[in-house]
């Protein structure tokens, strides 16, 4: 053969056929024996990996959308919190505001009522005690007079008489 | 120096008992290697299965740099295969050589040229088949003719430089590795002082082959993809 002078260990053949031969099929044997038993398992579990990690990446980014929107919605409905918050602060205030000046106006009226009956009660009273001293001074000017005249006087007939006397004394001061 | 080759005549055809031996030890290494490696596969790789991924994606990185992967998907594992079974032939000669009765037995299968020869005469004869199953034997003929008529001539010479160099740079580089194998180890053998002065040029060599090896499985596998591209592409 034309390589014989390059072969190590030189043979006088003319072509090593069955060389040719042996090579082709175990080459192709093991070629075919790792597809079934090696390449073929291991690029089943590398495709499944590509899928695997495709699959995630578009959930990741579904629950990113879906959390955007979630956010949104917490944000809109703290917005609407606020709102109402302050609609209801709002409103509290006017109705504190309502009943103080309520509260307010009873406790005025209230107070000039008691006021009121208040001087009533004291010129009520202030009456009575003028009517008490009246009569009490009746009594002692009548016993004052009899002492003085040392004689009795009926007292019927006298009352009218000092009642008036007292009266004008009362007028003129 | 000089080795004979455990020739036989079967069937009328002769067999370098060596190189079988050879090729079979080979195949069985890179099966074992693969077997054990993918069992019990993970989503999570740990260990070798990381190892052989790389080694797939860095063959899919090849056939990727040459022609659309919709085209050389179909050549991966012929390219997991080449490259690993190639590397590990040209590891088998580096350790030691046997030789029994005067005939070489151990030695790397590559560094014989009728096993690179046959590989390489394959690779070119599956880019003609195909390019004619691919793109038709219409389109595949007018490859010749590009990119112009005149030059025909060199394309069918190019097919054929094409085989002879695939094969012989392969075969070459590991053949010329293992005589300078043989020599430093013969220079070892001979006397003690031998033995001191081939102990770092055997290790030099010895590094510089296995660089050298994984060197050629990768050229080989490279260049059967350019080929394959050359027939297979629509855009070369």
């Amino acid at each position: 053969m034309f390589f014989d002078h390059l072969v190590l260990g030189a043979t006088g053949e003319f072509l090593n056929t069955g060389d040719i031969l042996a090579t082709l099929v175990i080459f192709i044997l093991l070629m075919l024996l790792l597809k079934k038993f090696a390449w073929g398992p291991l690029m089943g579990v590398m495709q499944q990996r590509e899928d695997l990690i495709a699959s995630e990446i578009e959930t990741a980014e579904n629950s990113r959308q879906e959390s955007q929107k979630l956010l949104e919605e917490q944000r809109s409905l703290l917005k609407e919190a606020r709102t109402q918050a302050q609609e209801i602060v709002e409103t509290a205030k006017k109705q504190g505001e309502v009943s103080r000046q309520d509260i307010i106006a009873t406790a005025r009226t209230e107070a000039s009522r008691m006021k009121d009956s208040a001087v009533q009660e004291i010129a009520n009273e202030r009456e009575k005690a003028v009517a008490a001293v009246r009569e009490e001074v009746v009594a002692l000017s009548m016993l004052a007079a009899s002492k003085v005249l040392n004689k009795e006087i009926s007292e019927e007939d006298n009352r009218q008489l000092i009642n008036e006397t007292i009266a004008k004394a009362g007028d003129i001061q | 120096m000089e080795h004979g080759a455990p020739m036989r005549e079967f069937l009328g055809m002769s067999f370098n008992l060596s190189n079988i031996m050879m090729l079979l030890v080979a195949a069985l290494i890179v099966f074992l290697i693969a077997f054990i490696s993918t069992r019990n596969l993970k989503l999570k790789p740990t260990g070798m299965q990381n190892f052989m991924e790389w080694v797939m994606d860095f063959v899919k990185g090849l056939i990727k740099s040459n022609m659309d992967w919709r085209d050389g998907g179909r050549f991966h594992v012929l390219g997991i295969t080449l490259i690993m079974f190639i590397f590990v032939s040209n590891m088998l000669g580096l350790p030691f050589a046997i030789v029994v009765n005067g005939d070489l037995w151990w030695k790397s299968p590559t560094a014989d040229p009728t096993v690179t020869m046959t590989l390489a005469a394959t690779v070119i004869i599956l880019s003609h088949y195909y390019g004619i199953r691919l793109k038709g034997l219409g389109q595949y003929s007018a490859g010749y003719l590009k990119p112009m008529p005149f030059l025909f001539p060199l394309k069918i010479i190019e097919e054929f430089a094409n085989t002879l160099t695939l094969g012989l740079r392969l075969y070459g580089n590991i053949y010329a590795g293992e005589i300078l194998l043989t020599l430093l180890a013969g220079l070892a053998s001979a006397s003690a002082f031998g033995f001191v002065a081939a102990i770092l040029p055997m290790m030099a060599w010895q590094g510089f082959s296995i660089f050298i090896g994984a060197i050629q499985a990768f050229i080989f596998v490279m260049l059967t993809m350019v080929y394959l591209s050359h027939k297979v592409a629509d855009d070369h």
